[in-house]
């Protein structure tokens, strides 16, 4: 019993990561239907981001690992509305194959890139939040799980606070819906679709951290397992359901533990494919997504 | 792309492939593996154009076929081969039917696959198609990763080196050929009709599905061959070789080429072959320039480098 416990705790914080990835997936698949493989390698960004910073802060300390969750939170946001600006905007009212091509010149570009500047060979990611481990009822419980499992609850929240609540979800709600009709009520389809991006890039940035504060060796291809698998999730969920998203890494993060734990453990990296492959084919929509009619 | 008369180009094209086989041993070694190179992605490129380009599906998993063909077609030289041809190795002739034994199992076996992920994955269309052979490209790797009999994670080592530059060529020319014939015949005129709306070749009678898993099978087909010659060309295969990267690189060619042109997707297999080699000198910063020239060459050519017709697709 306890090991379930300890494999359902470890499920989870993986789930957690999972999901905050999964969630700039599938805000942009919502807003431009279109999968940005560059996903999953803003998010490498993000944990070198925060490689590089958590040098300047002190080791061990919450207010210094939020300092680098933070800026690693901006600059992926910037890097976002960047690689948006240049890479797939002229292309926004082409056909969606070649923004699909983009995006995936972009992941590349982004990981060879990385292979130049932050070098091929594995990194050691800073300890930057304060690392104790302690047992509840036999559970091994440590705080680097606690803070991925806080911190992505509460970015969540934020996150349906901002597209629930403010001005901005709304406009970006709308253009989700029907994006001419939109624009024809006056929202400005590129500012939502850059503050999409920024927003997406930055939760992609904080999986990053919290990514690497777990699993502490970063190198620039890191991204491309864990991204696939978010987006994975996303479709678990019901791509374009940003509560499906979270969803959908939290269950696919727990899948994955078990079977890690089990005998079948080189078969992990299948194992999101074959939920994948099942979910596509009895529930096309996903968990918590509503089936849409083509119309003619 | 049509031949005024197919059945002659694809014998001179033999021919031609043994001509350059009969003088190889004149040509610079270093040449002859780069065309080699060349000759295979042109078949993986051609092929996956049946499905992309002319049915107009977004298949993301031609690794994977390319993986079955490769191992299974190793595991038949490998396995099968000492035991027909003898601890002498056997004649030449004997070796070349050993080897086409071994790519005709590789492509039927790759196709029997392709028959497999295509009828329960192609009733999904577009991004989910996509991720859906996306996914079953990468459970084939995870697969070939644990079958100890396939070497596992460290892959298959001392593969008889089988390749020749003839086997390439007239593989190639042979891709070719069945892919425009294909495309060009009564039968095949089925795959543009799906490509260019699916409803409305459905509401006419065409058996749309029947349409696409063809194609599927086909293309999985020659993945399969073109892995086999891979595999008898490297002398080692591993399964992280056959990954995702892998099938995006030949998705590259085909998208580059204009899909659906087959000449367009030659050229772009055999210049996208050919940059990395000349890019060599800066061996560092070649695989970023690569990448770059890709996002650029998409938003200043969107339909295709070497597609000179305007698009009549718009969406």
């Amino acid at each position: 019993m306890s090991e379930f416990l300890q494999q359902l705790l470890n499920g989870l914080s993986l789930g957690a990561i999972y999901a905050l990835i999964a969630l700039g997936y599938t805000m942009v698949y919502g807003v431009l239907r279109f999968i940005n493989f560059a996903h999953s390698d803003v998010f490498m960004v993000g944990s070198f981001i925060g490689f590089y910073a958590g040098k300047y802060v002190p080791e061990g300390t919450i207010w210094g690992g939020m300092i680098v969750l933070v800026v690693a939170m901006l600059g992926c946001a910037a890097l976002g509305i960047a690689i948006e600006r240049f890479a797939y905007r002229p292309l926004r009212n082409g056909p969606t194959l070649n923004v699909l091509i983009t995006a995936i010149g972009v992941s590349l570009l982004l990981e060879y890139s990385g292979q130049v500047f932050f070098g091929a060979e594995p990194r050691t990611f800073p300890a930057i939040f304060p690392s104790h481990t302690f047992q509840v009822g036999g559970v091994v419980v440590s705080t680097n799980q606690l803070a991925v499992i806080v911190v992505a609850v509460v970015l969540m929240i934020g996150l349906q606070l901002i597209v629930f609540r403010t001005k901005i979800g709304t406009a970006m709600r709308a253009v989700a819906l029907n994006p001419r009709a939109a624009q024809l009520m006056g929202v400005n389809n590129d500012v939502v679709v850059s503050f999409t991006f920024g927003l997406g890039s930055a939760l992609a940035a904080a999986g990053g951290i919290l990514y690497a504060v777990n699993y502490p060796s970063i190198d620039p291809l890191m991204g491309v397992m864990p991204g696939l698998k978010a987006f994975v999730a996303a479709v678990l969920g019901g791509i374009g359901n940003i509560p499906g998203a979270a969803l959908g890494g939290l269950i696919l993060g727990t899948i994955e533990t078990f079977v890690n734990g089990s005998q079948w453990s080189t078969y992990k990296d299948a194992i999101a494919f074959a939920v994948l492959i099942v979910i596509l084919l009895f529930r096309p929509a996903g968990l918590l997504g509503r089936a849409t009619v083509e119309k003619v | 792309m049509r031949f005024p008369r197919p059945h002659l180009a694809l014998v001179a094209a033999i021919l031609v492939a043994f001509g350059v086989s009969h003088y190889s041993d004149r040509i610079d070694p270093y040449f002859l593996d780069v065309m080699t190179g060349v000759g295979i992605n042109v078949i993986l490129a051609v092929s996956l154009n049946l499905v992309n380009g002319y049915t107009g599906q977004f298949s993301l998993g031609h690794a994977g076929f390319m993986s079955i063909g490769a191992y299974l077609s190793a595991a038949v030289s490998l396995y099968l081969g000492p035991k027909w041809l003898g601890d002498s190795g056997g004649t030449l002739t004997q070796q070349n039917g050993m080897f086409l034994l071994a790519l005709c199992t590789g492509g039927f076996a790759a196709a029997a696959a392709g028959l497999v992920v295509g009828v329960p994955s192609l009733r999904l269309k577009g991004d989910y198609l996509a991720l859906v052979t996306l996914g079953f490209g990468e459970i084939i790797r995870v697969i070939f990763q644990n079958v100890e009999v396939l070497g596992g994670a460290l892959g298959l080592n001392g593969i008889p080196a089988y390749t020749t530059i003839f086997w390439v060529l007239a593989a190639a020319a042979v891709t070719i050929f069945v892919v425009t014939c294909l495309v060009n015949s009564t039968y095949g005129r089925g795959f543009l009709a799906t490509r260019d709306d699916e409803i409305a070749s459905e509401a006419v009678g065409l058996n749309t599905t029947n349409y696409k898993i063809v194609a599927f099978v086909v293309s999985a087909f020659f993945a399969g061959v073109a892995g086999g010659l891979y595999g008898h060309f490297k002398m080692t295969i591993t399964p992280t070789g056959f990954d995702f990267t892998k099938s995006i690189e030949i998705v590259v060619m085909v998208i580059l080429g204009g899909m659906g042109n087959t000449l367009g997707v030659i050229l772009a297999a055999v210049l996208l072959t050919l940059l990395p080699e000349l890019l060599r000198p800066i061996a560092e910063y070649r695989m970023v320039i690569y990448s770059l020239l890709l996002v650029v060459l998409m938003l200043v050519r969107p339909q295709g480098l070497f597609n000179f017709r305007r698009s009549t697709r718009t969406s």
